[in-house]
């Protein structure tokens, strides 16, 4: 028996498939627009009830403020819709393939999550005594121990706060070491492919910049670094080297950069950001490095959270363990103690200063710790097997249409092409990226590395199962083709179906609005156009 | 693996579409005498219930500060978070999304980077902000730097009232970059004559208010005395709840204004991750270190947002960048910005007043406390006490009755004699009559 007693049309109908109403809302169904806070929100509305203090007696001696700040506030129900509407305009590795190369958007398991919220991490202050917090340093000496077993070294900087300060942080063990032997060497050498964070991390320093050229097959050439070497002999304090590099590459003459480096009296920093594709297979300490951070955003997947917060600690060498700041936790026969201040340091301690505030981002070690024990030794080599088997199989399925700049070799986590495949066509990389999105993908990375160009690099990463390797890569055979067939409309104007058309960057930087201000009152007297 | 999709006849059938026999030759690059043949020496793979159980154990053996009286601060602070924050910053779309490099397909991160940036503007009545900092340390570290940018000069005076731990973050960075410090004396009542380090090679003068004892510090003449000799006035701030109800830096006439945004929105998480709040004037944008979110239109002339001014940062700028810094603190923005949204004008300043009201019944318990002493005359939710013993000695005395009382200084500042008995105190809306009863009674007992 029907249901349907009310003669309500249960066919799709006639609806004429190609009108799109134009709707008083600017809404688009479930694609809804949403205004800012400050335009909807008022000055003495509240979500949060807060009773008046029963007395209230300043002791604020003179410094009241008697301005209006101008915040709105919202209901709890107005907060909870305004936010959520937001949320519906971002790709999320939740939803869908975000193929970001050097990125590594893997899956971000919610066990993570659970286990930083416990009241025994999440609700404990940096500076309550040490005795109250016994198992919060015993999780930062087990991570700590998982990370040094994993890379092969014998120390760990847990604090920097993310990739590039990590950096920092390196570069400081590095500078102290040199100025703890006497020496102030000013050179640091920096392949073309590095990501910026390299060049500016060794300037900030003071450190001059100077490049090292690559062979035609991506890497390091070795004479060439052997010459400049040569030619800065005596006053190179290190080498700033990503690996597997930015190009998806794995350093074949890493060992001999190593020993090159060390032998000019250098440190050799290795920029951590792809070692999710080795894990379990190399170490980066019995490959020569000194010094290397780990983004646990990224390898040990705590979740980006649109930009941040990341946790970038670094692991070192013996040469540079002494110079690790504060604050570090030491090993001794009755425990965990914290060294917080120079004052607590023993012999053999040389902290070169601090990198920030309490201790790090103890809620990132959390989760990568969650993740790390989840994975165990055995699934975390899988997990470099699979991202780098993904990599692999993402490039054979594309690599007859789109072009390699290295040849037709394996690569690892993340496969690099460039845009010849695109002369002549009239599209552009940006505009094929952007394609991917009317696609439902998020664009690989673009126009990095330097040293490629029109340069796409994509890293599927271990997260995607076959089918959706196999669907990706048919949608961007599809896309390819199209260009190749001169439909050059459904890139130069792409995306059509996002939540916004193409965003006017140049106008955004030329007259900056970094922030909302209230309307200028409508003018009285007609304007005369600007151009 | 229950994170890996791939099974073994997945794993079989990709490697002959990829032209290998075994997934080793993928990884032929790494020299011979490097390639791992066993496993790492680490426990195997565990499940959902195992680390439940093995991390549960951890954080059991430490004490929450929602479990017991809890007076700690001195830079972070135990504030009350609405359920609404936590569940929409784990909203999938927010959590796993990256950096908004494609705007057409991030504007809600874009968007919340905008509200944020002209809340924190409001808050501290500057011009801009940015989209945040790691924290409020390290956003101290790059004002420090950006002033040297803007000055050309390459000396900082820093308060003795800035955070112990702020401090030595400077001190570490300029030592390494060949800038110099004037670092002054402990300052705990408010009282040292900063005005007479400032000359014509000062860069900037940073001061922090409420200072890292707690007391409520003019900026006017400082800033008077700065601009007189085209050096810069930072203002640092650790509670941003303060500024609910006290003056702001900007209309006192600090050029940069940073601040932990903790309190708003983030839990005290053992110290990070918090989030860094960063604002200046119009005139010194494009020295800002950090992102910056940006209002501009689409091509069918739609509002949108967009990471902008993106020529200071260092994928465009490399080594002439205005700072290495690569990321922001964007969920933790978030976080603020939710709270902050659910507060509006009129909650801050309730929960100002709540803190402020808190904080002064606090200090008259404690002031009838027997050879207790109160240093500040003028604060917000926090203020120093000096005891008639060490004070380090006094807080383990007191945690081991459950009760956690502040921050020794000594333990931030330790070898120093004159603050060996100097205890921190804060009290946030948290706190209930029956803990700070519990607190005095406690140090009566303790110091008797």
């Amino acid at each position: 028996m029907s249901m349907n007693t009310q003669g309500r049309p249960t066919s799709a109908g006639d609806t004429g498939e190609s009108f799109r109403p134009k709707t008083f809302t600017g809404n688009r169904a479930l694609d809804m627009e949403e205004p800012l806070i400050f335009e909807f929100g008022r000055l003495d509305n509240m979500g949060v009830d807060l009773d008046e203090p029963d007395t209230f007696e300043s002791e604020l001696g003179g410094h009241e403020r008697t301005a209006e700040i101008g915040l709105p506030g919202l209901a709890e129900p107005e907060a909870m819709r305004h936010f959520v509407r937001l949320s519906r305009n971002n790709y999320a590795i939740d939803s869908g393939l975000y193929p970001l190369g050097s990125c590594t958007m893997k899956h971000n398991p919610r066990l993570n999550e659970k286990m930083a919220r416990l009241p025994g991490f999440g609700d404990i202050h940096p500076l309550q005594p040490v005795s109250t917090v016994p198992g919060a340093l015993e999780l930062i000496d087990e991570l700590a121990h998982w990370l040094m077993v994993t890379t092969g070294t014998s120390a760990v900087a847990m604090s920097p706060k993310a990739g590039a300060h990590g950096e920092l942080c390196g570069m400081m063990a590095i500078k102290a070491a040199h100025t703890a032997a006497g020496r102030s060497p000013e050179i640091v050498l920096v392949p073309e492919s590095a990501h910026g964070t390299n060049p500016a991390t060794a300037a900030l320093l003071g450190y001059k910049v100077v490049a090292i050229d690559a062979k035609d097959d991506g890497t390091v050439d070795l004479a060439a670094l052997t010459a400049t070497i040569a030619q800065h002999e005596g006053n190179i304090a290190g080498i700033m080297l990503t690996n597997p590099n930015t190009c998806g590459l794995f350093e074949r003459d890493i060992m001999e950069i190593a020993d090159l480096i060390h032998a000019a009296g250098g440190f050799f920093y290795c920029d951590g950001a792809n070692f999710n594709a080795i894990v379990g297979k190399a170490r980066p300490g019995d490959l020569g490095v000194d010094a290397m951070h780990i983004n646990l955003h990224k390898t040990f997947s705590t979740p980006h959270g649109g930009g941040g917060p990341g946790s970038g600690p670094v692991v070192l060498s013996d040469r540079l363990a002494p110079f690790a700041p504060l604050p570090f936790i030491r090993k001794t026969e009755d425990g965990l103690e914290l060294v917080e201040t120079d004052a607590a340091t023993k012999d053999g301690e040389q902290p070169f200063g601090r990198m920030t505030a309490f201790h790090g981002q103890m809620g990132m070690y959390v989760r990568a710790l969650a993740y790390m024990q989840s994975h165990g030794s055995d699934g975390l080599r899988q997990a470099s097997e699979d991202a780098v088997l993904n990599a692999n199989y993402v490039r054979v399925g594309l690599q007859d249409l789109m072009t390699l700049p290295f040849g037709e070799n394996p690569c690892m986590h993340e496969v690099l092409f460039d845009d010849s495949f695109l002369k002549d066509t009239g599209v552009t990389t940006l505009d094929f990226a952007k394609a991917m999105i009317d696609e439902g993908y998020h664009p690989m990375t673009m126009y990095f590395p330097l040293v490629v160009h029109g340069a796409m690099l994509i890293e599927p990463t271990e997260s995607e199962s076959r089918a959706s390797l196999d669907l990706f890569i048919a949608t961007m055979r599809d896309l390819v083709m199209s260009a190749t067939r001169g439909e050059t409309q459904r890139f130069s104007g792409a995306p059509y179906l996002a939540p916004r058309r193409r965003l006017d960057e140049t106008t955004a930087a030329r007259k900056p609005v970094l922030k909302w201000s209230e309307p200028e009152p409508a003018e009285v007297t007609p304007q005369v156009a600007a151009e | 693996m229950r994170y890996l999709p791939l099974n073994d006849t997945d794993r079989q059938d990709m490697l002959a579409r990829v032209g290998v026999d075994h997934i080793d030759d993928l990884f032929a690059d790494i020299p011979e005498k490097a390639r791992l043949k066993d496993l790492l020496d680490l426990p195997r793979r565990a499940s959902e219930m195992q680390v439940e159980r093995q991390l549960s154990a951890m954080a059991a053996k430490n004490t929450p500060a929602g479990s017991v009286p809890f007076f700690v601060g001195a830079g972070a602070y135990k504030h009350h978070v609405p359920a609404t924050v936590d569940h929409l910053i784990q909203r999938s779309e927010f959590l796993t999304s990256y950096t908004p490099y494609q705007p057409e397909i991030t504007q809600g991160t874009l968007q919340y980077l905008f509200e944020f940036q002209t809340q924190v503007a409001r808050l501290t009545a500057m011009d801009v902000a940015n989209a945040s900092m790691y924290d409020g340390s390290t956003g101290t570290g790059e004002a420090v730097l950006m002033a040297h940018r803007i000055t050309k000069r390459n000396k900082a005076v820093l308060s003795g009232g800035l955070h112990p731990q702020y401090r030595e973050v400077v001190e570490g960075l300029s030592a390494m970059a060949g800038d110099k410090v004037v670092s002054l004396p402990a300052d705990p009542s408010g009282t040292e004559d900063i005005l007479s380090q400032i000359d014509d090679e000062t860069s900037c003068v940073v001061v922090q208010c409420p200072s890292f004892y707690g007391q409520l510090i003019d900026l006017k003449p400082i800033a008077e005395k700065a601009h007189q000799h085209k050096a810069l006035l930072i203002a640092v701030f650790t509670e941003v709840v303060s500024l609910g109800l006290i003056e702001p830096p900007g209309t006192q006439g600090a050029d940069i204004v940073v601040g932990e945004g903790q309190s708003i929105g983030n839990g005290l998480n053992f110290g990070g991750p918090y989030v860094g709040l960063f604002a200046t004037r119009q005139k010194y944008v494009r020295q800002m270190p950090g992102r910056l979110c940006g209002e501009t239109v689409d091509a069918e002339g739609k509002r949108g947002f967009v990471l902008t001014l993106s020529t200071r940062e260092q994928h465009i700028r490399r080594d002439k960048a205005t700072s290495n810094i690569c990321t922001n603190s964007g969920l933790c923005c978030l976080a603020f910005t939710v709270h902050m949204s659910l507060l509006g004008e009129k909650g801050l300043t309730k929960l100002a007043r709540i803190n402020h009201g808190n904080a002064v019944k606090l200090k008259r318990a404690l002031a009838g406390v027997p050879g207790v002493e109160v240093l500040n005359t003028a604060y917000f939710n926090e203020f120093t006490v000096k005891l008639p013993k060490p004070a380090a000695a006094v807080v383990e005395a007191l945690a081991a009755q459950n009760i956690l009382a502040g921050v020794p200084v000594s333990r931030l500042e330790p070898g120093k004699p004159e603050l060996k008995n100097l205890l921190v105190v804060a009290s946030t809306e948290v706190n209930t009559d029956e803990d700070r009863a519990a607190l005095a009674d406690g140090l009566k007992a303790v110091l008797t």
